[in-house]
């Protein structure tokens, strides 16, 4: 094992050993609600990720996803199913809804996905709000109680965010087996030549549905997660300002890594719920973030520090080598 | 049987007439050379025989079966390869991700969402085989952005023969190379073996013309000569409109 790795193992292992006590040293509950919300939007901004980073498709219209899988549960909820027969319909509605959202789109890329996919959120957002007698319009649906798998009660804000973070840290590892495996090579591929994907043999239009659908999988599983943290659901949550939101994370932390949105979630859900309690404008801030990171950084933050590391290190290493060759 | 059959292949850009009836006959082994002024269609055929354009009419035969309708993803698998005018490489990547990826396309592994491409241990063999090929084995783990132009064009041929191609087809493979590049490639298409049937565009004559057998040239979309090096070359048409007085 080289040194690189063994430096990304050992950072690996402080990470997860931080958010596994994070309840013990983080002062009081609504810090851990935070934190909760970050790993929430950070599966979210990961399934968007699938499609922005690694299949170099835009979308603009991913709240709605987000938006039905959360009223999915709900609504199963409302009519009396359990929790378990809830998640199993609204992980299969999320993932339809993206096969949907997949036909229609993927038609086109570029610009044109980015419309499609708009025109889509905004069409779910639409019927959230008028379709009352399914979503209760302005009113939304109400979740009155939290799930308490195998009798642990979901109820209390530190055994909900430790079942947050076993399901985050699950999505992260079946990300990083996707994106190192040959479809998520092939996705990439698609992403940089498709013409030549295409003239090598591969299904470029199957490839990018496949995508859709873990990207959607991956949505409704955070739709879900939201639905059971905010007990409440209404048409808000699919507005084209949080599909934005969560195009902004993915792209603050740098499209196309592991890493990325996982900082790009921690970053817009910091400012907006920790930051906005002191900053009266704190809309102003988060943009003013976001022009700096896209002037200093344009890759994101993930792979702009990386670079930055890259290039301290090498200027220190000739330094330390002729350092250790002096007599 | 020919390797490949082309017959009265037209295409219109509007009213822009690019590919006029052309017709082809290569045999299978053939080394055939298709030369032409810019314009003259050269690569609009190869998009016509690769699929990446239909045809307005006519036909083209791999083998005896007609792939005329047969979708460009599908050619590949069929046994047709190509390289491109315009060097179409996978950047960010390393030299042999970019063979794998050429092998994985014509394998079924490529809708593995969970074994890592690097364990795919035989499709990794293969990959170094084609580079061996084409002498770049020793800097396989090297990424694409620090190779030289020259070292892409043999990336792009690698990534060819690692499908193992019946028919290859090659678009200017030797443009933009130094003459030592130039050495380079022509070795690695020298030691293609005769199952392989070759048709290359390319405009540099003096490389072309010792690899060649047959030549057609092209004009207006048109196939105007054809025949054997010495026919093609002695054609008066031929010095009018490609090789000059």
């Amino acid at each position: 094992m080289n040194s690189t790795m063994s430096l990304r193992v050992f950072a690996i292992i402080i990470a997860v050993a931080a958010l596994a006590t994070l309840p013990l040293w983080m002062g009081g509950i609504y810090y851990i609600n935070v934190a909760s919300q970050i790993l929430l939007y950070a599966v979210f901004a990961l399934g968007l990720n699938v499609l922005v980073g690694y299949a170099g498709l835009t979308s603009l219209g991913h709240a709605g996803l987000f938006g039905v899988a959360a009223y999915a549960t709900g609504y199963m909820l409302q009519l009396g199913y359990g929790h378990t027969e809830s998640i199993l319909v609204a992980l299969l509605v999320g993932v339809a809804s993206m096969a949907v959202y997949a036909v229609l789109s993927l038609r086109s890329t570029g610009i044109g996905f980015i419309m499609i996919t708009l025109a889509l959120g905004e069409i779910l957002w639409g019927l959230a709000y008028r379709w009352i007698s399914l979503t209760g319009g302005d009113n939304g649906i109400n979740v009155p109680k939290r799930p308490a798998p195998f009798g642990y009660s979901l109820s209390n804000a530190t055994n909900f965010y430790f079942t947050t973070l076993i399901v985050f840290l699950l999505v992260v590892v079946v990300m990083a087996i996707f994106v190192r495996s040959p479809l998520g090579a092939a996705l990439r591929g698609t992403r940089d030549q498709p013409r030549r994907m295409n003239a090598l043999g591969y299904h470029v239009w199957a490839i990018r549905f496949y995508a859709c659908l873990f990207s959607g999988l991956l949505t409704a599983v955070s739709g879900i997660l939201f639905v059971y943290y905010t007990q409440f659901i209404s048409p808000q949550t699919l507005a084209l300002t949080s599909s934005a939101e969560v195009l902004l994370m993915v792209i603050a932390g740098g499209p196309g890594t592991l890493l990325g949105p996982i900082v790009g979630a921690g970053l817009v859900v910091i400012v907006k719920t920790v930051v906005s309690g002191f900053i009266e404008r704190w809309n102003f801030l988060l943009g003013a973030i976001f022009v700096a990171i896209v002037i200093l950084m344009p890759d994101g933050l993930v792979p702009g520090t990386t670079r930055l590391w890259r290039l301290a290190t090498r200027k220190r290493a000739p330094v330390a080598a002729k350092t250790e060759g002096a007599p | 049987m020919s390797a490949l059959a082309v017959k009265d292949l037209s295409k219109a850009f509007g009213g822009l007439k690019v590919t006029r009836g052309v017709s082809l006959d290569i045999a299978p082994g053939e080394r055939r050379l298709i030369i032409g002024p810019n314009g003259a269609g050269k690569t609009t055929l190869f998009n016509l025989i690769t699929g990446e354009l239909t045809p307005d009419s006519g036909s083209i035969h791999l083998f005896g079966q007609d792939i005329t309708k047969t979708p460009s993803r599908q050619r590949p698998h069929l046994g047709m390869a190509r390289t491109y005018q315009i060097i179409t490489l996978f950047a960010r990547d390393t030299i042999i991700h970019n063979v794998l990826l050429a092998l994985l396309g014509l394998s079924t592994a490529r809708w593995n969402p969970i074994t890592d491409i690097k364990h795919q241990g035989h499709l990794v063999e293969h990959g170094r085989a084609a580079l061996e090929r084409v002498g770049l084995a020793a800097i396989a783990e090297r990424p694409l952005s620090q190779t030289s132009y020259g070292e892409r064009r043999r990336v792009e041929i690698a990534m060819a023969l690692a499908q193992n191609p019946k028919v290859l087809l090659l678009d200017e493979p030797f443009a933009g190379l130094s003459i030592d590049e130039r050495r380079d490639v022509h070795k690695c298409l020298m030691a293609i073996p005769r199952d392989v049937t070759i048709v290359m565009i390319e405009h540099n004559m003096d490389v072309a013309l010792e690899f060649a057998e047959r030549i057609t040239l092209l004009h207006f979309g048109e196939v105007i000569v054809e025949g054997t090096r010495a026919e093609v070359v002695d054609n008066p048409r031929t010095r009018e409109v490609y090789l000059g007085h």
